[in-house]
């Protein structure tokens, strides 16, 4: 079982690293957003299993299995969230992310707005 | 815990403790880096992900249960710190 504890951790935090060279790395916020919420969520729940499986008893897996519920509901949430603001302020680093859905479906809701109040 | 598994797990959380520390100095730098806002909040957010691995890998190497409950009231904190900003940077690009 210990076995399995260590694998767990030495992969949940290689993913954590992974994820910080990612937000390092990589050219825009659009794509590190992406690295955050993927390999961050992988990350975290793989150390946090860990942590259960090395106690096996209640007192830990009701506040482990949270935490891995809260990151799993609220890191694409907050990904989101932050891609999103993002945009709004006219960040638009990087050429290569195409193609600008958002955009048009902004330029739709302006121009369905007034038709709605009228 | 004797043995040569007890080992194994002992230098597996050594490894998993300095990995998480090598991610938490990258995060540093985009943090200090960062061109924009938010480029920071996402460095926010990486660093309290790896705070809250940091605390369970330190649970598991002093044995002691209680500090997961650190880990869920982080996890919420940093939910709601970058909702707040989120909408911050959302009201600044409007005015």
């Amino acid at each position: 079982m210990d076995v399995l504890v260590g694998v767990l951790l030495v992969t949940g935090a290689a993913f954590m690293l992974l994820s910080a060279v990612g937000i390092l790395r990589l050219p825009d916020i659009f794509i590190r957003m992406h690295a955050l919420t993927k390999a961050g969520t992988f990350g975290v729940t793989g150390v946090i299993l860990a942590v259960i499986l090395h106690f096996r008893n209640l007192e830990v897996l009701g506040p482990g299995l949270m935490v891995i519920l809260f990151f799993f509901i609220t890191f694409p949430v907050s990904g989101h969230l932050i891609g999103r603001a993002a945009y709004l302020i006219g960040i638009r680093d990087s050429e290569r992310t195409r193609p600008d859905e958002l955009a048009e479906a902004l330029a739709k809701e302006k121009g369905e707005k007034p038709e709605r109040g009228g | 815990m004797t043995g040569p598994a007890a080992g194994f797990l002992a230098g597996s959380v050594t490894l998993a403790m300095a990995l998480l520390v090598a991610a938490l100095f990258a995060a540093l730098l985009r943090l200090l880096k960062g061109p924009t806002l938010p480029d920071r909040v996402l460095a926010l957010d990486l660093i309290t992900s790896l705070v809250v691995g940091i605390i369970a890998v330190r649970s598991i190497s002093t044995g002691q249960t209680a500090l997961l409950r650190v880990c869920v009231a982080i996890a919420l904190l940093a939910f709601l710190g970058t909702a707040a900003w989120a909408q911050y940077i959302k009201k600044e690009s409007e005015s």
